[in-house]
């Protein structure tokens, strides 16, 4: 029975062994092939990719067969994978107005040059289960026009004339792009590394903190400027080339919170802007990373931090799902020494209430 | 596909690229340069969660060579769950000799307890480290805390131990109790029972503390003076048990309670489980010890 109380060896094995069972589950089921999960359960691979830091759909789709469906848990294979590959180098910045959009919409405006594109989205469909799906039938060939897309200047760019929108900002001279991967954490943050922060950080924490900011805690008035998804080019510097290397395309969804500034002592009053950058097709993550960018920004536009949304420190120090995860699962880890010692202490605390006070009826109507 | 047809060999030794062991390293130097003060480093993504021993694991990825011969604790014992796992996984990775015994381990990774056998030089232990920083639940940002320990600002320690004496008669802190470093840094010796903390002054071994998830490394260089805060009128103590171990009557040591049946029936064990062990193959008889397997 002593042994019972402590692991073993033999324990594990077994344990792993019945959990590689649960994963395949019936075996006259056909097992899931990576291709079936990638071309059909794609957006659970892009929250992989995006918060996994490691852009590649197969590998994204093998964590999610492996962690039976948790996509934290892919996550974090996902990381764990990733932080073993070396480091060739960094990309150069990509250029999403040169994005081929698969879809594009503003808020602001009505109409804006490259036009407003749905594209495959959820929107302004009815949430009615569809029994149809369930029987396999056949899809219809998406539309699918021929004329060359016009060119899509980013929101931002079309006000940046009045100075009624902020700009990009410069970085100052000699800034070197941090890299949360590879670098520890130094509160407070460069703007760089926090959004590197949380574009990896957690879409529901994001979501939640978002939410927060919407209903009165940090109240950041914000609108969509504009919100793209689609393929852009990486391009890479080669020290012996005077040439960028384009390296291939990867998918992204950004979104361009434009908010209600002000003004303040330092700024006069114009549209600030909060940002959203994440693989895949991800636009709940995209706008939550913009709104919690944009309340971040509080210290830097010299606004009250009151909220929690405004807290970097708090932010970012919690965003990190496979940190969160690990650490609260840390708890079932075996803590009977700590829990020992609490238990003398406990015990010597009672004994001494109990010498003051009397346990119990009998040995009060002693004393008395 | 070309990553998936990797095989587990092409991982490095140790399983962490070189790069990265040298940027521990570095970590590790400075903070046995400077005893107690928590030196940030880059922690990696380990295969296994934060939490679970990702800063140890990285330390001792980052010191241990093919030579070494590693011995993995939890709680005490060798066959707690992730200390198997954890020396499975330098098995695998380092392919180096693994050992429960104490006296043979050159590298010893622990959570929450220091072994019973005074650690002698030459040997390293590494601790995992959930939370580093002692002054957290007094001062939850990381902004500020790192202020009072560049000013030496620990009143506020004080004032919380005051503050159990006054409340509760005695210092109400039984594990991850915290002590200071060569009369410098304040520092949190992992959630080891307070029981363990005189081991760890002026200990002949080298010891190296890793938290993963919070990316900190801080370290105690042989023989340095670790102290426990106290008070003149309410000195440390460490905890005493009335009886000794069950199994090998052992004293003076960290005992485990183990409930025996739902009548209130409970014995009490080593949490050292080599100590015990060795200590039953010299003859050693606890009260019990015929009659639990």
């Amino acid at each position: 029975m002593y042994v019972a109380v402590k692991g073993g060896e033999a324990a594990i094995r077994n344990a792993h062994r019945l959990l590689a069972d649960r994963r395949r589950g019936d075996r006259s089921v056909p097992a899931l092939r990576l291709d079936q999960i990638v071309e059909q359960l794609g957006l659970g691979v892009d929250r992989v990719m995006s918060e996994g830091s490691l852009y590649d759909r197969e590998l994204a789709a093998l964590a999610i067969v492996q962690a039976r469906g948790d996509l934290i848990e892919a996550i974090f294979l996902v990381r764990a994978y990733r932080t073993t590959l070396p480091r060739f180098g960094y990309t150069r910045p990509v250029d999403t107005a040169a994005m081929h959009a698969e879809r594009r919409i503003s808020a602001t405006y009505k109409d804006l040059p490259g036009g407003q594109m749905l594209g495959p989205t959820f929107d302004y469909t009815h949430r009615l289960l569809d029994p149809e799906l369930a029987t396999g039938a056949a899809v219809e060939e998406p539309e699918q026009r021929d004329i060359e897309p016009e060119a899509m200047p980013r929101v931002s760019d079309l006000l940046a004339g009045e100075d009624l929108i902020e700009s990009d900002g410069e970085l100052p001279a000699g800034h070197v792009t941090g890299d949360i991967t590879r670098e520890p954490l130094e509160f407070p943050l460069e703007r760089d590394a926090r959004l590197q922060a949380l574009s990896r950080g957690d879409e529901g924490f994001l979501l939640a903190l978002a939410y927060s900011t919407q209903r009165g805690y940090a109240r950041s008035h914000p609108f969509v400027g504009e919100i793209r998804i689609g393929e852009v080019e990486l391009e890479l510097d080669v020290p012996e080339l005077d040439f960028p290397v384009t390296l291939g395309r990867i998918r992204v969804t950004e979104c361009q919170m434009v908010n209600q500034f002000k003004g303040s002592a330092r700024q006069p009053p114009q549209f600030t802007r909060g940002y959203g950058l994440v693989f895949g097709q991800s636009e709940r993550k995209a706008m939550a990373m913009s709104l919690c960018d944009r309340a971040l920004r509080a210290r830097e536009l010299g606004e009250d931090v009151t909220a929690a949304a405004q807290d970097e420190e708090f932010v970012i120090s919690h965003s990190d799902n496979v940190q969160a995860t690990g650490f609260v699962e840390h708890l079932k880890l075996p803590h009977y020494v700590d829990f020992q010692a609490e238990l003398d202490l406990v015990r010597r605390m009672r004994a001494d209430h109990e010498a003051e006070n009397g346990t119990d009826a009998t040995t009060k109507e002693a004393a008395e | 596909m070309s990553a998936l047809d990797k095989d587990v060999a092409t991982y490095n030794f140790a399983y962490l690229d070189e790069q990265t062991k040298r940027m521990i390293r570095r970590a590790i130097l400075k903070g046995i340069a400077i005893p107690g003060y928590q030196v940030p480093f880059a922690s990696r993504e380990m295969p296994m969660p934060y939490g679970w021993g990702t800063g140890g694991v990285q330390v001792t990825a980052a010191i241990i060579g093919p030579d070494d011969v590693l011995k993995v604790i939890d709680q005490g014992a060798d066959d707690t769950t992730n200390a198997v796992s954890i020396r499975n996984f330098f098995r695998k990775v380092a392919a180096v000799e693994t050992t429960t015994e104490t006296a043979r381990a050159t590298i010893i990774q622990t959570r929450h307890r220091i072994p019973e056998l005074p650690l002698t030089a030459g040997q390293t232990l590494v601790y995992q480290v959930p939370i580093p920083e002692p002054l957290r639940f007094l001062e939850p940002r990381e902004t500020e805390t790192r202020k009072m320990h560049a000013l030496e600002e620990y009143g506020l320690m004080h004032v919380k131990l005051y503050e159990d004496i006054a409340r509760h008669g005695r210092i109400a802190t039984t594990y991850a109790y915290p002590v200071k470093v060569e009369g410098r840094y304040v520092m949190d010796p992992s959630p080891t029972p307070k029981f363990d903390n005189p081991k760890m002054h002026m200990s002949a071994a080298l010891q190296l503390f890793g938290a993963g998830r919070e990316k900190r490394i801080y370290a105690i260089p042989p023989f340095t003076q670790v102290v426990s805060l106290d008070f003149e009128d309410h000195p440390f103590e460490v905890q005493t048990f009335d009886k000794p171990c069950a199994l090998c009557s052992a004293e003076n040591v960290y005992l485990d309670e183990v409930i025996l049946d739902d009548k209130g029936g409970r014995m009490f064990v080593c949490s050292d489980t080599d100590h015990c062990e060795k200590r039953q193959a010299e003859g050693h008889r606890g009260e019990l010890a015929g009659e639990i397997a």
